[in-house]
């Protein structure tokens, strides 16, 4: 084998400046797919990230039909506290959960005594919420963001309602709500912070102490509208979902129906769809790769074979046997992969780690200066390089048959 | 003894609606360690000869066996076998790998036919290459060669894996007569050291005359045989 690899890497080098050609043709195609992914794949975790990580989680469980019903914010669908029981135990007996956060969601009225508008609350936890959604203090663009998200008696409110009604980090202001039972009833607060927008549910939600909504809706019970959880590890969302839905899916209502929903993020964010379009072009991108190797290696492959005729009838005729022929040329194809496959690697771990000294960073929607790491995982790279060097290999299959099957006589009568 | 022992043998091409009788019924024998020589005008039928002999094209009636073996009715891979233990070849244009050494040329078949472990490959071409005095010349490309060097490194290759035949069509029709007489010599010499079996065709009277037995082909039949007193 060493030896065919010899003569093949040879027989490459007679024709230099088309081995060159070719080679650098699949290292362009390896370059481009592997920046393409690297740079889609950064964007996606970070815009992942920032969704799940400031915002809903990687899983919310709610009770059943609240999801279809969350426009409204219905309070007649909240878990009461025997459901919540349930998801609390389950979730303290997992140790692949970080945190979780519990959520009394509402719509109320906001006025700044001159002007009313309505509004969205989330109601919270501080500290739980913070442990779910680390990134959320983040997204304040006023008031301070080590101290507390929210404390009794004081709220955050989305920036489209600050700029709308004129209210800063300060000002006092009166939420009025109606519980589940017609009642209204209004509080005064002071606005402790301004949360930039995000696109997205909940993205223009204000927030409030958990304690706070109790009150305000005249909540007897520990009634919750929503369970965010964050995993110590995204890459298990698909198999935990998974889990979770056959153990909550074991709970019926009364009527005899699935008493909860459990939701990843993918399915509650729209982004999930740009993410999914991300990984069709990554696919497009991957199969516009394999054209190309397979195009030009089996064009490069059919003029060796042409232009070497004679010599295919030479080798043929001193006794090689036709597998002999075949992996010759099929080594020649492969050598042409793993160099363009090697050389396109090298390059692109370059440009990666030469992007991520420079830093790049964009703005998406509201957000600026958010930072792109790209990375290239090494099975990527092995995958990419593998399936190259599987379509090279491929590729030089048609010629190398051709050639090993080829009538000596007819060969060497060739010039 | 017999090297090769071809009885009825012909061969018969479609041109289209015209069969055409390349050979015709040839009956001759060749004996083990004879420098033999096929000689006729073009389209006497030496090249088609040397073809089937050489197990490169098969007949289309009669029998013909080679070193003990009958060859008409090998397949393409068992063809490619017995020439590879049996037969070397000389072609009239050299036909060496442009990208290989002379002394790649001659290892060449030990490698893609035989698979010789690679210190036995080396002691063997070395052998062959000062066989045919191109010792010196063993880390030279083709391309940096004179005709008759290029036909020294072709007959190495062919005696490299030991073959009990060699067959030359046209050997020297590339060459100047005082080369084209020295590679002749330098195959006798070659079958004397080895007692191979070479059987050459020609249209050269100078080189066919250098033959022990010669073979005169008109219109695919043996019109003549030859023999002269060693």
């Amino acid at each position: 084998m060493i030896n065919i690899l010899k003569i093949a890497s040879k027989n490459l080098m007679r024709y230099r400046r088309r081995t060159i050609l070719t080679t650098l043709l699949i290292t362009i195609g390896i370059v481009a797919v592997l920046l393409f992914i690297s740079l889609s794949g950064s964007f996606r975790a970070l815009m992942v990230g920032q969704i799940t990580d400031s915002m809903l989680g990687h899983v919310q469980i709610h009770k059943k039909g609240y999801v279809a019903s969350i426009e409204s914010l219905p309070l007649t669908l909240n878990m009461k506290p025997a459901m919540v029981e349930k998801v609390t135990g389950y979730l303290s007996e997992r140790d692949d959960i970080e945190a979780w956060t519990t959520r009394v969601k509402f719509g109320a009225m906001f006025s700044n005594f001159k002007e009313t508008t309505s509004i969205r609350f989330n109601s919270i936890d501080p500290e739980m919420e913070i442990a779910t959604s680390p990134l959320l203090p983040g997204r304040l663009i006023e008031g301070d963001r080590k101290a507390a998200f929210v404390e009794p008696g004081k709220i955050v409110i989305p920036e489209l309602i600050a700029k709308g009604l004129k209210v800063k980090v300060g000002d006092s202001i009166v939420i009025v709500a109606t519980n589940r039972e017609g009642s209204v009833n209004g509080n005064t607060f002071m606005i402790r912070g301004v949360l930039e927008g995000i696109s997205g549910p909940g993205g223009r939600d204000g927030y409030m102490h958990i304690d706070d909504a109790r009150n305000l809706l005249r909540m007897e019970d520990t009634e919750i509208s929503e369970i965010a959880i964050r995993l110590k590890s995204s890459k298990a969302l698909s198999k935990i979902h998974k889990e979770m839905n056959t153990y909550f899916g074991q709970f019926n209502n009364k009527a005899g129906k699935p008493a909860f929903d459990v939701h990843t993020w993918e399915k509650l964010s729209p982004f999930s769809n740009i993410a999914k379009m991300i990984d069709m072009l990554d696919v497009f991108i991957k199969v516009m790769l394999v054209a190309i190797v397979l195009i030009s290696i089996m064009n490069v492959m059919l003029m060796a074979v042409y232009e070497r005729i004679n010599e295919i009838g030479t080798i043929a005729a001193i006794g090689t046997i036709p597998s002999r022929i075949l992996s010759l040329f099929v080594t020649e194809g492969l050598l042409l992969g793993i160099l363009g496959a090697f050389i396109g690697s090298v390059i692109s771990f370059t440009i990666v780690y030469i992007m991520n000294v420079k830093t790049i960073s964009f703005s998406f929607g509201r957000q600026e200066n958010l930072v792109l790491q790209p990375t290239l995982a090494i099975n990527e790279v092995l995958i990419i390089s593998g399936v190259v060097i599987l379509v090279s290999v491929l590729a030089s299959l048609q010629p190398a048959w051709k050639a090993s099957r080829m009538d000596p006589i007819e060969a060497l009568r060739h010039f | 003894m017999s090297l090769i022992e071809a009885s009825g043998l012909c061969k018969t091409y479609q041109a289209g609606d015209i069969a055409v009788k390349a050979i015709n019924e040839v009956n001759f024998n060749i004996d083990v360690g004879s420098f033999v020589s096929f000689v006729g005008p073009s389209g006497s039928g030496k090249s088609t000869l040397l073809n089937m002999i050489g197990c490169l094209d098969s007949p289309s009636c009669g029998e013909l066996h080679v070193a003990g073996t009958d060859v008409s009715s090998l397949d393409q891979k068992q063809a490619a076998i017995f020439r590879g233990e049996n037969i070397g070849f000389v072609f009239q244009d050299f036909n060496l790998i442009p990208v290989l050494s002379v002394y790649e040329n001659v290892e060449y078949p030990l490698i893609m036919v035989q698979n010789w472990p690679a210190a036995k490959r080396r002691k063997q071409v070395m052998e062959l290459l000062d066989a045919v005095g191109m010792k010196e010349q063993a880390d030279k490309l083709p391309s940096q060669l004179s005709g008759g060097q290029k036909q020294r490194v072709a007959i190495a290759r062919a005696l490299v894996t030991n073959a009990k035949l060699v067959l030359a069509d046209e050997p020297t029709a590339n060459l100047d007569s005082v080369t084209a007489h020295r590679v002749i010599e330098l195959m006798k010499s070659m079958r004397e050291k080895f007692n191979t079996t070479f059987i050459f065709s020609t249209h050269d009277p100078k080189i066919m005359a250098e033959a022990e037995v010669t073979y005169t082909l008109v219109d695919g039949s043996i019109e003549n045989k030859e023999e002269v007193a060693s």
